[in-house]
């Protein structure tokens, strides 16, 4: 009894220092369906924005979502100016070398290849991933010419103005591109769905254990009453990979 | 912001366009021209008045003084502008936490953890619950101090190059008016170097209006972060889907930096004819005769 005097007392008090908390959440703002700016209104929207305001209020933590470039976006949550990242960042061995993740909150989504003709060679021609994304460690290994750029978008440009042979990067970012360029755009023949990472989790400092400690349970809590599942086929389609 | 802007996908032709073009991205693409002006306007007097600083102590008898003179424009002058806008800001605002977080919380926490820079929380600047604008200011700030720390020592040289310039004779004539040293700067250098100093200032300052575009490697979400943002290819998953339209974007940016060019340029032209009026060079000369005919 008093071991539960205890835990309950000691449960009410820390649940009282998290409530009293601000995570600044940082997130790229360039990735659809992940993480975007909505333009009619200017703030951050999509999938991973909606699961993180869930998890915070879950948490019973006060969140604030901060944009953040790419390139920088892993030192500037070393350094401090913001807490955790949710930027359809996928979990790798490099990666947990600097920050460590939560455990993942989508399985391991494949990466695809577009090209504007489905018979590009994607080991030998040219092909555009977005800087020090595991898209573009693959292409490194694969023997292509890796043309890096800094945000997503310009990968696939590159593509369409016939600077890159094919654009390699997550597939749930690239459907949407693919089918509304109206046959301009086409997945390359047996690459439209390539195995790679272990899913995407959310970044931490390596010394914000708790926090890790938070978040890891109530994604645990999310994915076993099914609403994480329901969350990811609300932006990724009835057909999108889910947990078991 | 108009009525019918409620559902973009039913609008057509130019309503359409009204509507995108008051989006709420848009409207912080235009607020963000904002920022780049309050920059130049913030950044170009503190810049003047470090170079002032600079060239004063370049000159100086104290031989410390002249010695940090010198070594701050040979400095910053001899740094590649990029390496010093990223050094800067992330050196200043990791001292101002270090120094707080010695002052405000347990100091014998270490502040660098592997390879953490951590703070505690009453530490941290700004405060993790202050609101997003002042995120945003204290970018800025951080931003308008590097700015001016490396225009300053342009600005140190082209001075200390003009004090030199103005010519022996006139300062030897104030000293035998009887003025002390103080009062020959005060009274006859200052308000003469500035018709030398003009050009390179004017350089200087075209050359910040075109460095702007910089603030983006600083995380400062200009004009270039916006064109470039906005311009990419949008989906349907966005309220206004439209293809790759950079192109239209940053042609407007080039309009928009002519433009600030263009009118700088004509308002430094007027200055330098104001200051060239009774000077001893030959602008100066000039303007006496044409004066007279």
């Amino acid at each position: 009894m008093k071991l539960l005097t205890i835990a309950a007392t000691t449960l009410a008090l820390t649940a009282g220092i998290a409530h009293a908390q601000t995570v600044r959440m940082g997130t790229e703002g360039a990735y659809a369906p992940y993480n975007f700016i909505d333009d009619a209104t200017g703030e951050v929207t999509g999938f991973e924005i909606e699961l993180g305001n869930e998890l915070c209020k879950r948490a019973e933590l006060d969140c604030t979502w901060v944009r953040n470039d790419w390139d920088s976006i892993i030192p500037n949550l070393v350094s401090g100016n913001y807490d955790t990242i949710m930027a359809g960042m996928n979990i790798n061995e490099d990666r947990k070398q600097v920050i460590q993740f939560t455990q993942p909150y989508t399985p391991g989504m494949p990466s695809a290849y577009a090209a504007l003709s489905p018979d590009v060679d994607v080991e030998g021609g040219v092909i555009a991933a977005q800087t020090s994304t595991i898209q573009a460690g693959h292409v490194a290994e694969t023997g292509a010419t890796l043309l890096e750029f800094a945000n997503p978008d310009e990968t696939v440009a590159a593509v369409r103005n016939g600077e890159a042979d094919a654009v390699f990067s997550d597939k749930d970012f690239l459907a949407p591109i693919v089918e509304e360029s109206g046959g301009e755009l086409v997945w390359v023949e047996g690459y439209d769905t390539v195995p790679l990472g272990e899913g995407i989790g959310m970044g931490l400092r390596q010394s914000d254990n708790e926090l890790r400690e938070t978040f890891d349970a109530v994604i645990t809590e999310m994915k076993e009453d099914g609403s994480l599942n329901e969350l990811i086929k609300k932006w990724f389609g009835e057909d999108a990979m889910i947990f078991e | 912001m108009f009525s019918y802007c409620t559902d973009p996908s039913s609008l057509q032709g130019l309503p359409w366009l009204s509507c995108y073009l008051t989006s709420g991205t848009h409207l912080l693409f235009y607020s963000s021209f904002g920022t780049v002006l309050l920059l130049l306007a913030i950044t170009a007097p503190v810049a003047l008045i470090f170079g002032y600083g600079g060239a004063m102590a370049a000159r100086s008898r104290i031989a410390p003084l002249r010695w940090f003179g010198k070594i701050y424009t040979a400095m910053v002058r001899g740094i590649p502008d990029i390496i010093f806008f990223l050094f800067v800001p992330i050196a200043l605002d990791q001292a101002f936490e270090w120094m707080r977080h010695q002052a405000l919380c347990d100091s014998s926490q270490p502040v660098r953890q592997g390879s953490d820079f951590v703070v505690c929380d009453a530490a941290k600047l700004p405060l993790s619950d202050a609101s997003p604008w002042v995120h945003d200011a204290y970018g800025i700030f951080l931003a308008v101090i590097a700015f001016s720390i490396v225009f300053g020592a342009f600005a140190a040289n082209v001075l200390y190059g003009a004090m030199q310039a103005v010519p022996r004779a006139q300062l030897e004539t104030a000293e035998a008016y009887g003025m002390t040293p103080r009062q020959v700067t005060r009274r006859v250098l200052v308000p003469q170097m500035w018709t030398y100093a003009l050009p390179g200032l004017s350089n200087l300052w075209m050359i910040l209006i075109k460095a702007t575009p910089l603030l983006f490697l600083l995380g400062v979400e200009d004009v270039v972060y916006w064109a470039r943002e906005l311009g990419g290819a949008k989906t349907s998953a966005f309220t206004y889907p439209h293809p790759d339209w950079r192109l239209y974007y940053f042609l407007a940016l080039l309009v928009f930096y002519l433009l600030m060019t263009w009118i700088s340029g004509r308002v430094l032209d007027r200055v330098a004819r104001r200051l060239s009026r009774g000077q001893a060079t030959l602008a100066g000369e000039a303007q006496r005769k044409g004066a007279i005919a």
